[in-house]
């Protein structure tokens, strides 16, 4: 099914500076009793070699079905209904699922939100992650259990070779999920999927994490896509970010221009929104926060339009009409917006 | 301002007994709220800040006698409300249920969903209002309108609403008999950024127009400056800084504290952040250091550090930090 959709689309050629992860016009439906929930609607993003693209958006804009299926991993009543997802110049709606198989925890590996539920509480350590270098590189025993200690030294795991023959439930939360780093890592992957990594978790062990990954990423020149609602996990991460809202890409920019300089009418809100750390409010500095007006579209039936038009202070009636298109204003920085110089179509 | 919430060395202790094989079980506590003294003044807000298992929870729960505490003195209005709990007067324990209510972090679990919100927020005025059942249903309508709801919410059940709406009825509820003080615990942690700000801003709004204290527990630490006066940081169990928020913001001098601050991702890329990463997690309770709790993790520890538990010095002082060795 869905290899004969990715088929009939055009062939693929590869842009010049090529990026690791294209995807384009992605477009994933729930299809439920009531109708067809359009959760993920004519996305694009990329990653390029050596980069963290962060996706950002609150609960329901798509981010998760997003990563997942770059995976193929979107559980039914979900399915792909279009788009492409390019990795390394091939389209990954078009594999098999055994071609599937053979990528997934190899070239493209993902880091899980909970680290407690993400392991298998019934086999140790070793077994677990012993098993993916078994499978995908056919690693004897020995040589598997000698790649994951290197791992577990790597992911700054105190004495590896006990933790091998310990199992998740003898392990914290915090070491757990640097576990769960461990085995994403162990087949040397062109891209990881790293989905909340660190929501779970307590600050000041989501400081060590982020450290962790981020010390990782620059020293392994690791590609990843960091899904998160935190604006800042993603200011200390990403070098590149993508803003979603309600099925949809608002602006796509890298960090500082996306921070200091946001266009999309949602990213400026959403940003003006959060309380900030290092500001008092205390006195007649306290005045009420900017907010959001109202609540995102239901995407079972979404308005024409832009998505954001009956929550933005900006529109106008043709906002209300047109499906705004993604357009580059700048090098590297792209808004979906028509009061930013977006084409729009009827839809 | 006067005080009006004082809590006096509250404690929480839970016996266990650890099973152990061909030997006697042994028997140890976990001391959950060790010692935890502060006060919240009228028409202020006491942040109360820590991670997962410090106590503020416990605490917060000490205070309305949800858990029994252990040992200490809660003062609200200077009489200590441990004993009217723990005794047989149910009118009085009413007449102060009645000034202290509770806004829980869930808005999903807290209401029950085969009542209609209606229901849910007439439930409170039934036990403390039951003489005037012909008022309740204005007085629902005035409390939807508070929250920014419209009175005909009120035949909705809570299905039809959203985590923020929900939550403003949570807030709705515990408004109905008119508290003086309201114990927040993370009433914004399961919300999207968005709707925060909007349930911030109605507690602010809230707290002008009603001249509410409020006890805000947060993980979150940049809606703690935002709508804090004051903040006190636990850590497992103990209460180690307390002071005005732009001090302990600006210049915390326990070194928890400022691992705490350090370890919030500030959302401005690329700005050098002075960042303190501790090494090491919470220890469990139940094998609590000796000493300053936090000493094994604590880059500036002395050797006393691992002896001797530091006290929250000067009592009369606003800005104070248990702590050998203050930054």
């Amino acid at each position: 099914m869905l290899s004969t959709l990715a088929s009939a689309s055009s062939p693929v050629t590869a842009a010049p500076p090529a990026p690791l992860l294209e995807v384009r016009d992605l477009r994933v439906h729930f299809f439920v009793r009531e109708g067809v929930v359009r959760a993920v609607d004519g996305v694009d993003f990329r990653v390029n070699p050596g980069e963290t693209l962060g996706i950002v958006g609150e609960s329901g804009s798509g981010k998760t079905v997003s990563s997942m299926s770059i995976m193929r991993l979107v559980p039914p009543p979900a399915r792909n209904v279009g788009g492409q997802i390019l990795f390394e110049g091939e389209d990954l709606l078009a594999k098999t699922p055994d071609e599937m198989e053979a990528l997934r925890g190899r070239r493209i590996a993902m880091i899980f939100q909970n680290p407690a539920t993400s392991l298998n509480p019934i086999y140790s350590i070793g077994a677990q992650l012993g098993e993916i270098l078994r499978w995908h590189l056919k690693l004897s025993r020995a040589e598997a259990d000698a790649r994951v200690v290197e791992l577990l030294t790597l992911v700054g795991i105190s004495d590896p070779a006990t933790r091998l023959r310990q199992f998740p439930h003898e392990l914290s939360g915090g070491m757990k999920q640097r576990v769960g780093i461990a085995r994403a890592l162990l087949c040397n992957p062109s891209l990881v999927l790293a989905d909340e990594p660190t929501t779970a978790l307590d600050v000041t062990i989501q400081a060590q994490i982020l450290e962790l990954l981020a010390d990782l990423q620059a020293r392994l020149k690791m590609s990843m896509v960091l899904v998160t609602h935190d604006m800042g996990v993603v200011a200390r991460m990403a070098h590149r970010i993508t803003v979603m809202y309600a099925g949809r890409v608002c602006e796509s920019a890298d960090a500082a221009t996306i921070f200091n300089a946001p266009q999309h009418p949602y990213t400026r809100a959403l940003l003006e929104s959060m309380p900030r750390i290092d500001q008092s409010y205390t006195g007649t500095k306290r005045q009420p926060l900017p907010t959001i007006a109202g609540r995102p579209p239901n995407l079972l039936n979404p308005p024409p339009g832009c998505r954001f038009h009956d929550r933005c202070p900006e529109a106008s009636a043709e906002c209300r009409r047109l499906l705004p298109l993604e357009t580059t204003i700048a090098p590297g920085h792209s808004v979906s917006c028509l009061k930013r110089g977006s084409e729009g179509i009827a839809a | 301002m006067s005080a009006l919430l004082e809590v006096d060395g509250l404690s929480k202790h839970y016996p266990v007994f650890e099973r152990r094989l061909f030997r006697a079980a042994k028997q140890s506590e976990i001391r959950a709220v060790d010692g935890v003294s502060f006060t919240v003044n009228e028409g202020e807000t006491l942040g109360l800040v820590g991670e997962s298992g410090c106590g503020k929870t416990t605490t917060a729960r000490s205070i309305l006698n949800l858990v029994t505490p252990s040992d200490g003195a809660v003062r609200f209005r200077g009489e200590d409300i441990v004993p009217v709990f723990k005794g047989s007067d149910r009118a009085r324990m009413l007449e102060i249920r009645r000034s202290l209510q509770y806004v829980f972090q869930d808005p999903w679990l807290s209401l029950n969903p085969r009542w209609t919100i209606g229901e849910t927020l007439k439930e409170p005025l039934r036990v403390h209002r039951p003489e005037a059942p012909e008022s309740w249903d204005a007085r629902v309508a005035e409390l939807l309108q508070m929250v920014g709801l419209e009175p005909h919410h009120a035949w909705r059940y809570p299905h039809e609403f959203s985590g923020g709406q929900r939550q403003r009825v949570g807030i709705a509820r515990a408004l109905a008999i008119e508290p003086k003080l309201l114990i927040l615990d993370e009433p914004v942690s399961s919300l999207d950024v968005s709707v925060r700000a909007q349930i911030l801003n109605l507690l602010v709004e809230l707290q002008d127009r009603l001249g509410l204290a409020y006890l805000y527990i947060s993980h979150d630490l940049s809606s703690v400056r935002y709508i804090s006066t004051h903040v006190a940081v636990m850590y497992l169990g103990k209460l180690v800084e307390i002071g005005p928020v732009d001090d302990i913001f600006t210049r915390p001098r326990h070194h928890y504290t400022r691992a705490l601050l350090s370890a919030i991702p500030v959302p401005s890329p690329g700005e050098a952040q002075d960042r303190v990463v501790l090494k090491g997690e919470v220890p469990s309770a139940m094998r609590r250091p000796a000493g300053c709790p936090f000493h094994p993790r604590c880059a500036a520890a002395l050797p006393v550090c691992a002896t001797d538990e530091p006290m929250l010095m000067q009592p009369s002082a606003p800005h104070r930090a248990a702590c050998h060795n203050p930054a």
